[in-house]
Parts: structure tokens; sequence; C-alpha cells
């Protein structure tokens, strides 16, 4: 089962895919072109993976310090966005005037199906209620060495995509074998595969919930492979995971935002 | 938070597990909480919280020429925010689990600040008036000498953000750039801090933040931890006493006794 959630004629639905688009909870077929997609959860706690992938670590490896630069960081490198990051499938993303290296990031985002304290990691994967797709945009300019990455880097309004829909763990027999691919423009840019996760899914709940009491709702972002490129205003974003989904993003400019 | 917070008339206070809260002025709860000592102030019932970092003068003074330093290389110059997520949020007199491998834990006293309504892209003249109301923030964490990338097991464990007992409308709160703040350590007072020197005022603060990232009613801004924030162990009790506002009492346990 695909769960999306979208406004349409005046109220917010729950919707499944369908032939003709999307199927409302109430029964009516509408087109996809006719809803506004909303992010499909509203998570408790959005907890995001830095450094998740060693190539990745490689084409940052200049900003990086010690083992971080190969990907090789004793535990994992996880922090934290609210609310006010998460926006929809079709959705825009703005990208500041003064902003010189912006980039998308595909990942792998988890959902988080029960409640989960001190969980090992062989039991973790009962603890997932499902996936969907997230670009999580980073600008790089913003970045400085407290606290990182700073929540000005990682947390602006609107810099993280989610959807277009969220899938049941019971339909994806294999989280770790998923090909992740960006295309800007149609241009494919960034290509991985889950299988090259540093920390895997049951190795993050483990380590997560050893510290920490994770609850149904709680989403974890697994990080994103290497490929990641500056996109500039106008450009379309499309980020997609193998049985996941396909999740389009737009880059648009200040003067959007009357700024 | 689910729903904007309408007009706090006094100080909001959750009991009995209450799903809204109830409105008395503060000097009603002291009486109220005398008379019945087995009365529980929940824990407020907020958004997201966001701490951030080094925002006292003297707290940054104490890096020295470290904030120069690899790795940090310069002294931040936006805001550095980070959020204790809701797994931390624990009410007035809850237990602090210190965890078995951990000798003590860093008591970080502070102001919240409970945002009243949407919070975006404001001015500093008129960021004060988003601010709702008031509340007692202690801020845990585990001791730890690093701000470059400081591990979530330091600052998120279960219950590291005691906070409450209640919150002050903000017409009933001193200004949050002048507050009188008091951490007392099985009744011995450990810190005191007055109108504290900050790199950014309450209301800078608030205006800084809402230019990226946009605050909803119930979430919590917490305006930054003194220098010297006192360290405690099991066994101990912590005050955290903001006139005006109030005063959050928690004791501290072993992991293994919780």
């Amino acid at each position: 089962m695909r769960h999306a959630r979208v406004a349409h004629a005046g109220a917010i639905h729950r919707a499944t895919p369908h032939g003709q688009g999307l199927r409302l909870a109430d029964g009516r077929i509408v087109a996809e072109d006719a809803v506004v997609w909303l992010p499909p959860l509203e998570p408790g706690t959005i907890i995001a993976l830095g450094i998740n992938y060693a190539e990745h670590a490689k084409e940052l490896a200049k900003e990086l310090s010690g083992k971080e630069k190969t990907g090789t960081s004793d535990e994992p490198l996880a922090f934290l966005k609210g609310p006010n990051a998460l926006v929809g499938h079709r959705g825009m993303t703005r990208r500041p005037a003064d902003a010189g290296f912006m980039h998308y990031e595909c990942e792998l985002a988890v959902i988080v199906g029960r409640t989960a304290k001190k969980v090992r990691a062989a039991d973790a994967m009962a603890f997932v209620a499902g996936y969907t797709v997230a670009n999580d945009y980073a600008i790089r300019d913003y970045l400085e060495n407290w606290y990182r990455p700073n929540l000005r880097v990682k947390n602006r309004d609107g810099c993280t995509a989610l959807g277009p829909w969220w899938v049941d763990a019971a339909e994806v027999p294999d989280a770790h074998t998923l090909g992740l691919r960006t295309f800007v423009n149609g241009e494919l840019k960034q290509q991985g595969n889950t299988c090259d996760l540093v920390h895997d899914i049951p190795t993050l709940i483990e380590y997560l919930s050893s510290f920490m009491t994770l609850a149904p709702g709680d989403l974890i972002l697994t990080g994103t492979p290497e490929g990641v490129v500056n996109v500039e205003v106008g450009d379309e974003v499309v980020c997609e995971i193998d049985g996941i989904g396909r999740l389009v993003n737009t880059i648009v400019g200040d003067d959007v935002y009357s700024r | 938070m689910e729903a904007c917070l309408p007009r706090i008339d006094d100080a909001w206070a959750w009991i009995g597990g209450a799903a809204t809260p109830t409105d008395r002025p503060v000097a009603e709860w002291l009486a109220l909480a005398r008379q019945e000592p087995a009365l529980r102030f929940d824990r407020p019932a907020v958004g997201t919280v966001y701490g951030v970092l080094l925002n006292h003068v003297d707290a940054l003074a104490a890096l020295g020429d470290a904030a120069q330093q690899p790795p940090y290389k310069a002294p931040p110059r936006a805001p550095v925010l980070y959020i204790k997520p809701r797994n931390t949020h624990t009410a007035h007199g809850a237990p602090i689990v210190v965890p078995a491998d951990v000798g003590e834990l860093e008591m970080g006293a502070t102001l919240g600040m409970v945002i009243g309504r949407t919070t975006c892209r404001v001015s500093e003249a008129e960021a004060l008036s988003c601010v709702a109301g008031y509340t007692v923030c202690n801020d845990v964490s585990v001791p730890h000498a690093s701000y470059y990338r400081p591990s979530m097991r330091f600052k998120c464990r279960d219950g590291f953000l005691p906070i409450g007992p209640w919150i002050v409308a903000a017409r009933h709160a001193p200004s949050p750039d002048a507050l009188r703040l008091q951490v007392d350590i099985d009744g011995r007072t450990v810190l005191q801090v007055e109108a504290p020197e900050l790199v950014r005022s309450a209301a800078r603060l608030i205006a800084d933040v809402s230019e990226f990232m946009t605050l909803d009613c119930g979430d919590v801004l917490m305006i930054g931890v003194p220098a010297g924030a006192p360290r405690a162990r099991a066994g101990q009790r912590v005050d955290i006493h903001i006139d005006g506002v109030g005063t959050l009492s928690n004791p501290l346990v072993a992991e293994d006794a919780a």
C-alpha cells in the first residue's frame, strides 16, 4: 500500500495511487496534477544522517575532519530537523540569491512504526512502518563549524522535500538493495544504492534507540550517496528510489517570496 | 502542540493528565502546590524546542582563542541552533536519568520563549510580540568538550529537557534580556546570573532565526545557557529559578535505579 496526503477541492485527503492518478479515501479518482501534494506524513522527530555513504564523504573531504573524511566515524553522524523544513511532492524550494553552492540530497527515509527503546539490530526491521523518498537540500555557504551541520544549512523552510507517498515496509522486501538516482532537468547527476550505506537501517535503529526512545511517526533520513551538484533557480530536481517513488521539486528564487 | 496558543491570561499549567492547560496567577499555583504536595505538574504541551549555542558573551569568551582555532576556525556568525526532540521533554519533578557510563550531567539552565503565533521573517521590533509566554528549561547534556559535531547521545537522551512547571504570560514576566536566574543543587546555590550580556538579545535572536526558519505556535526557543553550567550527579536535586517565571525542580537518578 502507498499512502499519500493531498489537498483537493478544499480539503486534505489520504490517497493512494490509481491508474488514472490518485484515489482519495472517499472514492474520488483525481488526476495527479489536480491535487496539491503534501508531505505524506506529519512526522514526529526527524533524524537525518550525515556522511552515511563513503563515496559522499570523499566528495566533501575538503571540509570534513578526521575520520569523517573517509566515512569511517566511530558512530553515526546524526542530527535533527524541524517540521518547518518539509515540503511535498511537486513543491518548490527557495534558493537564496547569495547562495553559491546549494545541492540536493536524495535519501531513503525510514518511518518508525512502533515505539523503539534499546532495540537490537537483529530485531530492528520489525520497527519500520515504511519508507519514502527525501530530498534534503543543503546550502553549503552557510556551513559553520559549530554543531554541524547547523540548522541554517539544513533546516531552512521548505528545504526538505518528502514523498510523493510512503510505502508499507511489507512491500519492500530488501531496503538495502535500492537504487537511488537524482536527475536535474532530466540529466542523471547522482546515482547510488542503499547497499552502500555505511550504517544500515538496523544499525541506525539500534544506535538511536540505545539512548533515545523512537516513537511511531519518527523519521530517519539515511543519508545521500555521492554526486551532489549545485542547482539553480528554475531547475527541476527529481529524486527517485527503486520501489519507493519519484519525488519532483523545483528550485525558485527570492522573488517568489517577495524578497 | 496541536493548535495555536490562545491568549494566556496568567500562567498555564497542565495538571493531572488533562489535555488542556489551566490558567491561574503564578501566586495561586504556588499556593496550590504548597497545599497539595501531591499536585503533579505535567510537562507543558509544546511543539519543537530549539536551543541556541553560545548566546552568552561569557560562554563564548570562556572558549578564548579556541573559537578561532580548528576545528571551528571562527566564532559563530549566524545563530547556531539545535533541537531537543520530543523524547527529551519531561515534567517538573520528573527524574533525570544519569546514564550508567556517565558520572555527572551538565544542567543547562535557560529561559524558554514560547512562541504564540507563526513567526516568519519578523523584524527585531516586532519579535517579542510573537512570544506568548515564558517557561523554565533545563537543557541537560552529557558533558562534552567539542562543539564541532557533538553526538546526539549528549543532548537527546530521554528526559533531557525538563520544562515547566508552567508557562507565564509574556506580559507578567520580566524582560527576557534582564532575567535573573539561579541554580541550586541540593539547596546550595551554584550559579547566579543577572541580566547577562547576550550575543543576541531575545528580539534579535527571534528575528535572525525567523529569517531562515519559521517558528510555529507552541514552539519554544531557548535563549541560551550561561557560562559555567553546573554539573550534578545521581542522588542530587536541581532547582532552576527564574525571577517572575518559576522554579523547575528535578531529581537526578542513576540509570539502574530508573
